[in-house]
């Protein structure tokens, strides 16, 4: 079972959500998905080790070969090559690695080579919690390759969980799409209704059945708790504005191991996601 | 010598647009032989790297020098590539911009100006 943590609205609580939901339950694992700025660790402070390089397929003109005719340029969707008069000029940040460029290329000049853009790394054995994470090189744009390379490492007998990267745009989907539930962390405030709103029309689209975790309960109004009663949506948790909660976290601590109780909490939440997905598959 | 101005419209009373990736056109004027030609900004539209496809266009139409405002990374290096003097700080008309570049009152550009994406914060 795949448990994404996502939210529309940055900030909101996804890793902190994702952490302790992983640190209360046993025999998981936790991928953290938010290549851009992977914080979970930050939280479990393990020791990392490198697993693999995640690469893009990138274009090499062969200037002897390359007769200038414009092909690659015009058919690269992405804009990552520019024809220029006397050259053809790459922009390997553009580039989605489709490979399109060297099959249009009539004088056989373009040849594909690997290009690093970023890297999986995961937890040391020791550790009790199965952890991994993706990294994108600083300066890339394309987190969603990095995504499905970290995905490829799952473990299909044990639950895991995501800690997804937030908005709706291409790596979320690449996180979602490969859920069996979603859950949207998010805050009653208009901002982060109106974000809700977003990450909720992306999950309807993937068909992925959806569950919410009010954070900062007892903050802003009761927007996100009326719309949910309206919609049939469940609150699967609320975490409220607590001071020893944000105290731990400032701290870098997942509250579940200075606040036991909260260990409970997230065990049922875990114990209702995994009915609402056998009810929404059918499976008793 | 071919002289361009990112503009909104097309002919030399229109206004100058001083973001060079996404303006609507580019007005081509040669003062030697008193020219005046437009392309449509191939770049306007696209959704990622329209400073490229804004730079090859120019390129590719054999002009000396650009006026324009601002010019990203991988525009530059096209330009650099393609030996197109730029100049920034245009305002006006394209009319106008073109006698203040005459005048000498247009900056030589000598590194990007423009961090990426800020075209796109037109409104």
């Amino acid at each position: 079972m795949n448990i994404a943590i996502a939210s529309g609205k940055g900030g909101t609580g996804k890793t902190t959500v994702a952490v302790n939901l992983a640190l209360a339950l046993e025999d998981v694992q936790l991928f953290d998905c938010d290549v851009e700025e992977p914080n979970c660790n930050l939280f479990l402070g393990f020791e990392l080790e490198p697993v693999e390089e995640v690469t893009c397929l990138v274009p090499e003109i062969n200037p002897d070969k390359c007769t200038l005719c414009e092909k690659c340029a015009d058919f690269c969707k992405y804009n990552a090559l520019a024809a220029l008069p006397n050259k053809i000029m790459f922009f390997p940040s553009l580039c989605h690695g489709c490979g399109g460029c060297s099959l249009v290329c009539p004088a056989g000049a373009i040849e594909e080579k690997l290009r690093s853009i970023g890297r999986i790394e995961k937890a040391s054995s020791q550790t009790s919690l199965k952890f991994l994470r993706g990294i994108l090189n600083i300066g890339e744009a394309m987190a969603t390759p990095v995504i499905r390379s970290l995905q490829r490492h799952l473990d299909e007998s044990r639950p895991v969980i995501f800690d997804s990267p937030p908005g709706t745009a291409c790596p979320v989907l690449a996180v979602m799409g490969c859920a069996d539930y979603c859950v949207l962390v998010t805050e009653s405030t208009p901002f982060g209704f109106h974000d809700f709103l977003l990450a909720l029309e992306a999950t309807r689209a993937l068909n992925v059945p959806v569950g919410v975790v009010l954070n900062r309960d007892g903050l802003g109004d009761s927007r996100v708790e009326e719309f949910c009663r309206a919609e049939g949506i469940p609150i699967l948790l609320r975490i409220p504005n607590d001071r020893m909660i944000a105290r731990l976290y400032s701290e870098g601590i997942p509250f579940v191991k200075e606040m036991p109780d909260w260990k409970e909490k997230f065990e049922d939440m875990f114990e209702t996601i995994k009915a609402l997905v056998c009810k929404s598959t059918g499976v008793q | 010598m071919k002289i361009c101005i990112s503009a909104f419209g097309k002919d030399p009373d229109s206004e100058v647009d001083p973001q060079f990736g996404r303006c609507n056109y580019f007005v081509i004027i040669d003062p030697d032989i008193g020219s005046v030609t437009s392309i449509k900004n191939p770049g306007s539209e696209a959704s990622g790297g329209a400073g490229i496809r804004a730079a090859e266009a120019i390129a590719g139409s054999g002009v000396d020098t650009l006026l324009t405002g601002s010019v990203g990374l991988n525009s530059f290096s096209i330009l650099s590539e393609a030996g197109i003097e730029i100049h920034s700080g245009i305002r006006g008309t394209v009319s106008f911009a073109l006698r203040e570049y005459q005048s000498g009152k247009l900056s030589l550009l000598e590194s990007p100006n423009a961090s990426t994406h800020i075209g796109m914060r037109k409104s």
